[in-house]
């Protein structure tokens, strides 16, 4: 790595950000409505994104900075195995074709913000709305944390970054300096903000993997070379574990658990509040199911991107930080501007992501704990401040987050995060689509799932971590290796049938049900569906 | 996660829908299947059969998606005009 600080780089980077700041803070003028203090203007952005804008935000949201720079290093570190967030991306927009639609539908006539509205008004119960929203907010924490390492890892390879010895103070400054900007936007803005800093970001993004796509090859001699060289430095034994480090195709042993991850981390996808707050942006049901058409094209440009993990390792970039792989490729193989417009592209895809992970667990605190414990009869105006409010305040603890512990601990409860949130599916599809399954039953389920997921994950050794070594594990009974999450899940869908079964036989009491069947396709337009929702509050005076 | 399973009361399995979920299921299939595609040859231009077939599948599954998309708007429209406006 280069000592000192690219100079262009940094120049060019600076300006994109201030670039982006200016759009942030005027994006609260986009599209302004009459009601500008209710959630869902604040929380939701009025309601009322088109196909192309939910496309943009949708792709700014679910492709990160850090899936920016984990999947190329995951490659980088091991191979195929890494390469398991395509088939992933691949499967997530027929699932979601099947279900969001009926999501957003729902939620339009009832007025519903967040996941865990849907399943309180779905099974009249407090409880399992509780754990919706826990679940959502815990998962979404350390999601933010890895935003930051992402900046953070763009800013080392700058050189800003500072050195191991250097004043702390000096050293997370520039992180500090982007996250007090991103939180004042975001306070200011709500989810218009990361909606129109999403054209910026994903811009950037599609010129430069255009560019490094095409420019790195040539440079490397063609993907011929790219791929005889990785699997020659793959095939050699890592000193941790005695084994290859990993192989250009997954053996044997390995195919279980690349489809099982594959699956499960599409199945969750959507459980993540800030992909639901993105979904319930859009202004029609119609938007939805024409973005499950045209969301893969950012599938494409991850398969392209994952490649770059290759080319680094052909380009003989040696990083002790595998995080910091993809950068310094882009740094040691770009013109110093180029680098800089790259440093932007993976930087401002922290920020989209961040401002809306913060607001969706903002309205998750606000609307599901808040309003539902502590305050019932807070008025629209009390909801909106209290989640502008918490959405700082969850930023800041993500930044105490990566300020104070070491990076590992933050991709451990990401990890972690992905298996909790896989829990709330039966709950949340399955409520979608019929109210067999009993309230009890999918508390317990859930219950079942976080308990058996953690402790599975807990029990990962690797060699360099003692625990949370990883996402797979042995199946019971099956006995090949898979992801935990997956295997949680089927534990979780076994309890909820087998306790659905008990509870209806001994009739347990069922709770209200508030939605109707035609709830589940009514469209803008639809006769009896108002085109404009009233405010999220008026919804909810149930 | 197949469409027959919308709780509607209608009669619900019909030619064009079987086609739908097909669409929406072949992916799942491709895809789980890792043992399919778990191989290094035929090469494409330098890229292992591994990595380019996954790829594929990207632009394969787009359009069974969007042909799954058309027929089920189709479906709608025709079932809504039977039933005078309301729709499934």
């Amino acid at each position: 790595m280069k000592n000192g600080v690219n100079g262009v780089a940094l120049g060019v980077f600076i300006f994109f950000f201030l670039a982006v700041t200016v759009v942030g803070f005027l994006a609260a003028r986009w599209r302004k409505a009459e009601n500008e203090h209710s959630l869902d203007e604040w929380g939701l952005g009025g309601r009322s994104f088109g196909t192309w804008v939910t496309w943009f935000l949708l792709g700014g949201d679910l492709y990160t900075a850090y899936t920016f720079v984990a999947v190329p290093a995951a490659i980088y570190a091991a191979g195929a195995a890494g390469f398991f967030a395509v088939p992933y991306t691949i499967l997530v927009y027929p699932l979601i074709f099947t279900f969001l639609p009926r999501l957003w539908s729902v939620s339009h006539r009832h007025g519903y913000v967040t996941t865990s509205d849907f399943v309180r008004g779905r099974f009249g119960s407090k409880g399992l709305s509780l754990a919706v929203a826990v679940t959502g907010i815990l998962a979404t924490m350390p999601y933010i944390a890895l935003q930051l390492v992402g900046i953070q890892a763009v800013l080392d390879v700058m050189g800003v970054g500072g050195g191991e010895n250097t004043n702390w103070f000096v050293k997370d400054l520039p992180l500090l300096i982007a996250f007090g900007v991103l939180a004042a936007y975001t306070y200011s803005s709500g989810l218009r903000a990361p909606a129109l800093i999403a054209f910026v970001k994903d811009t950037l993004i599609y010129i430069v993997i255009a560019v490094a796509i095409i420019y790195i090859p040539i440079k490397l001699g063609g993907f011929d070379e790219i791929f005889t060289k990785a699997s020659h430095a793959l095939a050699q034994t890592s000193p941790l574990t005695g084994k290859p480090r990993g192989a250009l195709v997954p053996p044997q042993a390995g195919q279980w658990t690349y489809a099982t991850l594959a699956l499960g981390s599409a199945l969750a996808l959507f459980m993540y509040p800030h992909s639901v707050t993105a979904t319930l942006s859009s202004r029609s049901r119609e938007v939805i199911r024409r973005n499950t058409t045209i969301l893969p094209l950012y599938s494409l440009m991850l398969g392209l991107l994952a490649l770059l993990g290759f080319m680094a390792t052909a380009a003989g970039v040696k990083v002790q930080n595998g995080q910091l792989a993809i950068p310094q490729l882009f740094e040691n193989m770009f013109p110093d501007w180029f680098a800089g417009v790259a440093f932007a592209a993976i930087g401002i895809g922290a920020l989209v992501p961040a401002a809306i992970m913060s607001i969706a667990a903002a309205n998750l605190f606000t609307r599901n704990i808040y309003k539902e414990f502590l305050k019932p009869d807070a008025t629209a105006q009390q909801e909106t401040r209290v989640s502008k409010t918490v959405s700082l305040l969850v930023k800041v603890g993500a930044l105490v987050f990566v300020l104070t512990m070491d990076k590992t601990v933050a991709i451990n409860f990401q990890l972690l995060g992905g298996i909790w949130i896989l829990q709330t599916f039966p709950a949340l599809v399955g409520g979608l689509f019929t109210r067999w399954f009993h309230r009890w039953a999918l508390l317990a389920g859930w219950a079942v799932g976080m308990a058996y997921g953690t402790l599975a994950a807990y029990g990962v050794a690797s060699p360099t971590q003692k625990h949370f070594g990883g996402s797979a594990k042995e199946i019971p009974g099956i006995g090949e290796i898979g992801y935990i999450g997956l295997t949680a899940f089927v534990l979780n869908v076994v309890v909820t049938v087998v306790l659905t079964l008990v509870l209806k036989a001994v009739k347990a009491p069922e709770g209200v049900d508030e939605t109707k069947p035609e709830d589940y396709t009514a469209d803008a337009g639809d006769p009896g569906v108002q085109v404009e929702l009233p405010p999220a509050t008026a919804g909810a005076s149930h | 996660m197949s469409n027959q399973s919308d709780v509607t009361g209608d009669a619900l399995v019909t030619p064009v829908r079987v086609v739908i979920a097909l669409c929406l299921v072949a992916p799942f299939v491709a895809m789980l299947w890792v043992g399919s595609y778990a191989k290094p040859d035929p090469a494409f231009i330098g890229i292992p059969f591994f990595y380019w077939y996954q790829m594929l599948w990207v632009l394969i599954s787009t359009a069974l998606t969007m042909t799954a998309y058309k027929l089920w708007q189709r479906d709608q429209r025709a079932r809504a005009g039977k039933k005078g406006g309301a729709s499934e």
